[in-house]
């Protein structure tokens, strides 16, 4: 924007790019560009965004009444699984990683593509057949196990089609593996001359910690959905313990992997925030070997934590003092991030566009995620509020408030290199304000619910609890506003949006040294980097007198 | 619409709970401004076009940051301290004190008193004294959780699960499954009703059960001819069980195993798992053959064999 106000005007750009080199659906379907891949997963995600967000918003109109008196019991027990279901493995899973990682890597490390292309595409092709088996079992008529698929209840009792949803996700499971290996090799191989480990945007960081997270953690999900689906399917006793199973395994099992899963949809979103922070301050990040290393050492601990969500699942006492105390470690690093993301803002010269907006509430919006997060390490209150609301509450807060503001942060920085046009800034920044006036409105309340005593997944409850969640309903009205909102204007863009400069932020970093959108091969020639990331010029005399 | 802002504390637990619950909030709201007032007041100060001195100073970051991480490791530490012996606390039952049975079941709570009074989605206890929940479940997991007491215990299939409580203030709270468990799960609630001493003995009384749980157990004893073996002058193949409970019972690997509930169950549902120490592995199972409420009542019986034996 601050570009074409200096006016200097470019020539429209002759060369062919990578969004003109075809149009063709074939041209899209059977692509092997990272960049028209990141598209096909945006679309896709945005798809069963929709599905899932349609199912929140039935439960939202449900819960303004007390009694359950809109759908059935057994309805609300499919729309809360359908929800969480698509929003983790089909919407946030691949949301920053996919789309945005997919489109930007390569391009932010001066790579002509990932390392393996078609591999790349396959992996599409995967999360589109594993989404697929998910629909289909949605149109059957859906799944009542909740996102956790606890067992016996899923393997044995419920009467609904688990296997499909199970199938869709252990499927879309292998996407994750392969696009996690291909980010690892890409970082670890394809890297301009010149670009160095701590030269890196800390973007690629936090997607080098999420890819080893994706790539370790994933199948054991694939093993617990499947070892499920055997006990279900042909009765191998192996969590039921009429069968001689045991129902803890499978809790020991599926965290271990959703509980780094959760730091799968956390750490790309702290990426986005250094990339934005650094940009809209044009500074260097304050302490960057710290904030990087710190995304190692989430992954890490991440994996070592599995157990807090077992605090009252009769798991050992002992096992569970030490869950704590990990849990309670792992919240150092995301600490150290907030820190010194707040030190890079000190002396900064620093702009509020849409981007920039995003990604101060994501810091709100996070920090309030982490420290009830703490309050669920801490054993003795964990006992009264794990599967209340409160739960729910902080989660949401970590994946809508930390990852999708983060996403929708992310979206509009990189959406001008990704379309090659702005989108209307005002309309932007209006979206990001509602987003976080809905989002808490639709969720603050939730924690007062929890410690009240409120239980997750209840069709129905006693009428003191309604207050708070007609507060929350009304809330998530405001939300649907603000997630609308974009839709419409991003879209309008695509048309009639100003064309976009090559580096319209004025930022640092290899993909805004390219045309906008990129050309097929990204660069025209290889780029050779000297130069540290986030390398602005110093801010002091000019800015003072400025 | 009413507009609760805090939930009734009737436990002697309750109050240490929320003790922990005010001092995360008090450490939260720290942070929160230890964080968002330098922020807020950075982006006013150096908001872009503001004429202010942006040169650095060429100061130490090593040092902020290994201040910042060990305050935040201290305090991580002071803090997973607290919430462990509040829950090491919560989880670990006083000695003595009223034992109820709770079975869970799609979608409901059976409770069974030792006087053998039975109640369904309610649960009568005295005021004042240690009560201990001995959970189990006919199904799925279900959990057994009472938001004014500040409790909550998952009851797992194929295990018996405890919680205890003291019950501090007379009156009745909710009853909550706080883990999902099929389509009733909202419905799937009850109430706790807390009464002076005095009237919870009348209301053991008047609710005139047929059999205490022991006296039942020891019906089934016979009808199962549990007794052919472990009990009388033919005591030979099979341990005695007078005494046995509580004690550290000899198995045949060598190792010792306490005899509480959870082995007395296993015992009876998977004899050949943990085999006594000096005796043929001959026990047949009874898996199938005995309800968790047939299972409650035989325990109950072992348990009162204790209390006859002459020291």
């Amino acid at each position: 924007m601050r570009t074409v106000e200096s006016g200097r005007v470019r020539p429209v750009q002759p060369r062919e790019n990578y969004l003109s080199a075809g149009d063709t659906v074939s041209s899209w379907l059977l692509t092997t560009d990272h960049k028209r891949i990141g598209l096909l997963y945006l679309a896709s995600i945005l798809f069963f965004f929709a599905i899932a967000a349609a199912a929140a918003a039935l439960m939202r109109i449900e819960l303004i009444t007390p009694k359950g008196d809109l759908v059935a019991s057994e309805t609300y027990n499919k729309l809360f699984t359908v929800h969480g279901v698509l929003m983790v493995w089909f919407f946030l899973i691949p949301s920053i990683p996919a789309v945005l990682g997919n489109f930007v890597i390569p391009l932010m490390i001066g790579a002509r593509d990932v390392a393996f292309p078609k591999l790349n595409l396959l992996s599409w092709y995967l999360f589109i057949a594993g989404g697929a088996l998910a629909v289909y079992s949605i149109v059957r008529g859906g799944v009542d196990t909740g996102w956790t698929f606890y067992t016996p209840y899923s393997s044995t009792f419920s009467q609904t089609h688990v296997i499909s949803m199970a199938a869709g996700i252990f499927v879309a499971g292998f996407s994750s593996i392969i696009t996690g290996m291909n980010f690892l090799i890409t970082i670890q191989k394809m890297r301009a001359p010149g670009l160095t480990w701590f030269r890196l945007p800390l973007f690629i960081w936090s997607m080098f910690a999420t890819s080893m997270i994706l790539v370790l953690a994933t199948p054991v999900l694939a093993i617990t959905l499947a070892l499920m689906s055997l006990e279900r399917i042909w009765g191998i006793g192996i969590f039921d313990p009429k069968l001689g199973g045991d129902p803890i395994l499978f809790q020991h099992l599926f965290w271990f992997y959703s509980h780094p899963a959760v730091y799968i949809m956390i750490l790309p979103g702290m990426g986005v925030v250094s990339e934005v922070i650094a940009c809209f301050s044009k500074k260097q990040i304050f302490g960057y070997h710290f904030v990087a290393f710190s995304s190692l050492a989430i992954a890490v601990i991440g994996f070592l934590v599995w157990g807090h969500h077992m605090f009252v699942s009769s798991q050992s006492l002992y096992a569970g003092v030490v869950f704590s105390f990990l849990s309670f470690l792992v919240a150092v690093p995301s600490a150290i991030k907030v820190f010194n993301w707040t030190a890079t803002l000190y002396k900064g010269s620093i702009s509020f566009e849409t981007p920039m907006l995003y990604v101060l509430g994501f810091i709100g919006l996070f920090t309030v995620g982490g420290l009830t997060g703490l309050f669920l390490a801490a054993l003795g209150v964990d006992v009264h509020v794990t599967d209340t609301y409160f739960v729910v509450a902080h989660f949401h807060y970590i994946m809508v408030g930390g990852m999708v503001t983060a996403f929708m942060g992310g979206l509009h920085f990189w959406w001008p290199k990704m379309t090659g046009r702005l989108y209307p800034e005002r309309l932007g920044q209006l979206a990001a304000l509602i987003t976080f006036i809905g989002f808490n409105l639709t969720f603050f309340p939730q924690f007062i619910l929890g410690y009240l005593g409120m239980p997750r997944r209840y069709h129905a409850y006693p009428d003191e609890f309604q207050v708070y969640n007609v507060l929350s309903s009304a809330g998530a009205s405001i939300l649907g506003v603000g997630y609308l909102l974009p839709l419409i204007y991003l879209v309008w863009s695509l048309r009639h949006g100003k064309r976009a400069e090559e580096n319209p932020w004025q930022a640092t970093g290899l993909e805004w040294q390219t045309s906008s959108p990129p050309p097929v091969h990204n660069f025209e020639e290889t780029p050779i980097v000297t130069e540290q990331a986030y390398h602005y010029p110093p801010l002091g005399e000019e800015e003072e007198h400025a | 619409m009413s507009f609760p802002f805090f939930p009734a504390q009737a436990s002697s637990s309750a109050e240490q709970v929320d003790h922990l619950f005010f001092g995360l909030l008090a450490l939260s709201g720290l942070v929160l401004l230890i964080v968002f007032a330098p922020m807020i007041f950075f982006l006013f100060k150096y908001r872009r076009g503001m004429r202010v001195n942006r040169r650095l100073r060429s100061s130490s970051a090593v040092r902020l940051e290994i201040i910042w991480t060990a305050v935040s490791l201290l305090l991580s530490t002071g803090l997973f301290a607290w919430g462990a012996k509040v829950y090491l606390d919560l989880e670990r039952p006083p000695a003595g004190g009223l034992e109820i049975h709770v079975i869970g079941k799609q979608w409901m709570w059976k409770a069974q008193h030792a006087e053998g009074n039975r109640e369904i989605n309610e649960l009568h206890v005295p005021a004042g004294q240690t009560v201990r929940l001995i959970l189990a479940t006919e199904d799925v997991i279900h959990s057994f959780y009472l938001p004014a007491f500040r409790i909550k215990q998952d009851a797992v299939p194929g295990r018996y699960t405890q919680e205890w409580f003291l019950a501090k203030k007379p009156g009745t709270y909710h009853l909550f499954c706080a883990e999902y468990c099929g389509a009733k799960h909202s419905q799937m609630i009850g109430r706790i009703v807390v009464m002076p001493p005095a009237e919870y003995e009348n209301w053991l009384k008047n609710g005139q059960p047929a059999e205490s749980l022991a006296r039942g157990g020891e019906r089934l004893f016979r009808e199962l001819d549990c007794s052919g073996c472990h009990m009388g002058s033919t005591v030979v193949r099979s341990p005695r069980l007078e005494g046995i409970y509580g004690k550290p019972a000899p198995l045949a690997n060598g190792q010792f195993q306490v005899a509480n509930e959870q082995y007395l169950r296993d015992s009876i549902l998977l004899p050949q798992a943990q085999i006594a120490a000096g005796y043929e592995p001959l026990m047949p199972t009874f898996k199938g053959r005995v309800s968790e409420e047939e299972l409650v009542q035989l325990i109950a019986y072992i348990k009162s064999l204790g209390d006859q034996r002459a020291p």
